[in-house]
């Protein structure tokens, strides 16, 4: 019968691709404005008094982090699991009318949440959870959107030709499972407009507020088991699924162990979700909590490395091509920042050091060497993998890659040394005690002398901008200007110009 | 197994899942009815303390000021004593921060005045030459939102058993008792008697004006809120 490959439907992927580089320009703009608003807080009123209110750094702040989470990195889940799902499964979302139409709801109901979103977080409107900001209609919002992503994974997987599941799918069902569970519990909120006045009178007030279902140490203890794996969840699960397709595709190499990856696999899923307790140490929650998040955490870069060192020995015999192509040098710098923001962690995570760093621009540089070296790294090359199997056109510039390469690892290393010194200074100053036993500095002295390194930060992070400019520009000019091959690129490394 | 596991993708799901949730409950479960005690002296907020917090939430003052004072000297000498669990009994959501871009301000109602949040939000750097921290200027014209903070004293009394109108025992062996109104109408009138309390201490002649025609603007309900803070 058929003997032609498959022709896959990336008419979702590519709606995804969209909104991972428009989301992640205001993600990364909004940072590089907060981030010289600290070295420079005249800027808070950019757009002068008037509009002081939403160009601010307080307001501002949970926008940064969002964007870039559920709008940046999210869609480029998305987009890749579009991609990835039907070609390691072996089924073209073509040949399901219904998959087809949850997918393309799945896309415009996530448009939809990111306004609601964005408007809400200018407004004020916040829970102040981190990485949940969000009131409760926009939350039920984000838990369909969430539901027509698993219906989607699932539901690929049912029709799928391939029967073993490959270890992507795996990463991918994690993530899936992982957020679901973490959102739902530590979203329970109860809206207020369910109360009612002792009198029966009618009470008014905002339809969207609510308040958490939890109190105090609780609410912290739930905030932080779902804040840490929000990151393992959307940070790692579902980056490690994109590596363990796109480095080997692009490479030509097998992956090296298939043992490594199953005890990655498995050990990340069980000792993850114990290292929250490490963002509450010395806190008010147990102290036996607090060791066991100590503990798990410096145990977790078994199996994080375990991942890593399967990409990088897939290269084994084959490093040349690291200097040959950017597209490969992307991801062995994205897998070797993924081993070095693992191992950071965990020295954060213990107790003695955590004392220091708690608090301070150490845990941003942290938060950021994992996502711009890691997560943005990697999010990117696999666009720029997919680009030309998807619009069926060579990449635009391999040269401009090559560049932008250079210019984002720059601007990743200056932020994060700039922020290291930053916080262990500023942990440093506050701890510091005279002769007499007072202490040595007032608070603002600690933070006047930061100065320099938050100027210094915000170019690492500009450069980062720049780099993403150049990004987006090269995927434009690969869908506009390059000639339409006849059929998708079978075997051809984009990296043919 | 898990070669049989990576053909059954329903079980393969049930697997990662239980081993995904053993942590969480594991580590939460345990401990929570007693974390959520309150410790004697614990008031829940009123009226215009729950506005002012609602404003603090509002602008994310949580994203640069933690309210968590750890177990070291340095800390202990610089914001006073660490806190306790019971102290957060009445926060919903909890208000800890993650990063202390600014400094603590678990007990700030001990050290600073209403006239020194006045100065400070109007100009940070006037008063703390050097400060990075945006000034707040619109706080003072903004009208606060009285029916949905008292919405949120109502949702803590009817489902969390938050004790408004009850006495509640305070270190020195006395009483007290956090009033929470019974309609709106009485919520607004509560809270405008706070406001004129902090009004009083107040130099901007634009809030003193507004509290006297019964409006109350953000950056009274906020300082309320700050005050309550020990």
């Amino acid at each position: 019968m058929e003997n032609r490959p498959l022709e896959y439907d990336y008419t979702v992927t590519k709606m995804f691709m969209f909104t991972t580089i428009a989301l992640g320009i205001v993600g990364m703009l909004i940072g590089v404005i907060l981030a010289f608003q600290l070295a420079y807080p005249g800027l808070n009123l950019m757009l002068g008094e008037g509009l002081a209110e939403y160009t601010n750094f307080s307001r501002l702040r949970p926008l940064h982090t969002d964007a870039v989470i559920f709008g940046f990195t999210l869609s480029g889940i998305f987009a890749t699991w579009y991609y990835v799902g039907q070609r390691v499964l072996k089924v073209s979302m073509a040949e399901s009318k219904l998959l087809m139409f949850l997918g393309k709801l799945h896309f415009w109901l996530y448009i939809i949440t990111v306004v609601a979103v964005v408007i809400s977080l200018f407004a004020g409107v916040t829970t102040s959870k981190e990485y949940a900001e969000f009131e409760w209609p926009i939350d039920i919002a984000i838990v369909v959107v969430w539901v027509l992503f698993g219906m989607s994974i699932f539901g690929l997987i049912g029709i799928r030709r391939e029967k073993s599941l490959y270890i992507s799918v795996w990463y991918y069902i994690a993530t899936f499972l992982g957020i679901a569970m973490l959102y739902l519990f530590n979203n329970m909120e109860i809206p207020t407009i369910m109360a009612s006045a002792p009198d029966g009178s009618h009470v008014g007030g905002n339809w969207w507020h609510s308040i958490s279902m939890y109190a105090g140490t609780n609410d912290a203890l739930v905030q932080w088991w779902y804040g840490h794996n929000a990151v393992a969840f959307g940070f790692t699960v579902p980056i490690v699924a994109m590596i363990y397709y796109f480095l080997p595709k692009e490479s030509g190499q097998a992956i090296y162990s298939y043992k490594l990856s199953l005890l990655s696999f498995w050990g990340l899923m069980f000792l993850y979700l114990w290292a929250g307790g490490h963002h509450l140490l010395y806190s008010t929650v147990p102290d036996w909590m607090q060791t066991m998040g100590s503990i798990f955490s410096v145990i977790l870069i078994l199996p994080s490395w375990g991942s890593a060192i399967n990409m990088l020995l897939t290269m084994k015999g084959e490093w040349q091509q690291v200097a040959a192509s950017p597209l490969i040098k992307f991801m062995i710098l994205a897998s070797t920042f993924y081993m070095f923001s693992t191992l950071e962690g965990p020295i954060q995570a213990i107790k003695s050091v955590n004392a220091i760093a708690h608090f301070t621009d150490w845990i941003v540089g942290h938060v950021h060497d994992g996502v711009l070296g890691w997560v943005g790294f990697m999010i990117m090359a696999a666009l720029f993998h997919m680009a030309p199997r998807v619009f069926k056109r060579e990449i635009y510039s391999k040269s401009l890659m090559t560049s932008q390469f250079w210019i984002q690892t720059l601007g990743v290393v200056l932020y994060f040394t700039s922020m290291w010194i930053a916080g262990i200074t500023q942990g440093m100053m506050w701890r510091a005690h005279d002769e007499f036993g007072n202490l040595a500095y007032s608070f603002i002295d600690t933070v006047t002398v930061l100065h320099p390194y938050y100027t210094i930060r915000g170019v690492g992070g500009l450069l980062y901008l720049v780099g993403f400019f150049m990004f987006a520009y090269n995927i434009y000019k690969t869908m506009s200007a390059r000639p339409v091959e006849e059929s998708e690129l079978q075997s051809a490394s984009p990296m043919g110009a | 197994m898990f070669h049989w596991l990576e053909k059954h993708p329903f079980f393969f799901s049930v697997g990662v899942f239980l081993v995904i949730a053993f942590a969480g409950l594991v580590e939460i479960l345990p401990s929570f009815a007693q974390a959520s005690r309150p410790v004697i002296g614990t008031k829940p907020y009123s009226i215009l303390e729950t506005t002012g917090r609602q404003i603090y939430i509002k602008n994310s003052c949580n994203a640069c000021h933690s309210q968590l004072i750890r177990p070291f000297k340095s800390e202990t000498d610089r914001y006073g004593h660490y806190s306790l669990s019971g102290e957060y009994a009445y926060d919903r959501p909890f208000l800890w921060g993650s990063k202390r871009t600014g400094p603590d301000l678990m007990r700030v109602g001990n050290y600073r005045t209403t006239d020194w949040h006045e100065s400070h939000m109007k100009d940070p750097s006037g008063v703390v030459p050097g400060s990075v921290m945006p000034a707040y200027r619109w706080m003072y014209s903004n009208i606060a939102d009285i029916p949905t903070a008292y919405a949120e004293q109502l949702t803590n009394a009817q489902f969390f058993s938050v004790p408004y109108n009850e006495p509640i025992p305070m270190k020195d062996g006395t009483t007290e008792v956090v009033k929470m109104a019974n309609n709106v109408t009485d919520a607004h009138a509560m809270a405008l008697a706070e406001a004129k309390e902090i009004a009083v201490d107040m130099k901007d002649q634009n809030v003193k004006d507004a509290v006297a025609r019964g409006e109350i603007p953000e950056i009274v309900a906020l300082i309320a809120y700050l005050n309550s803070l020990k």
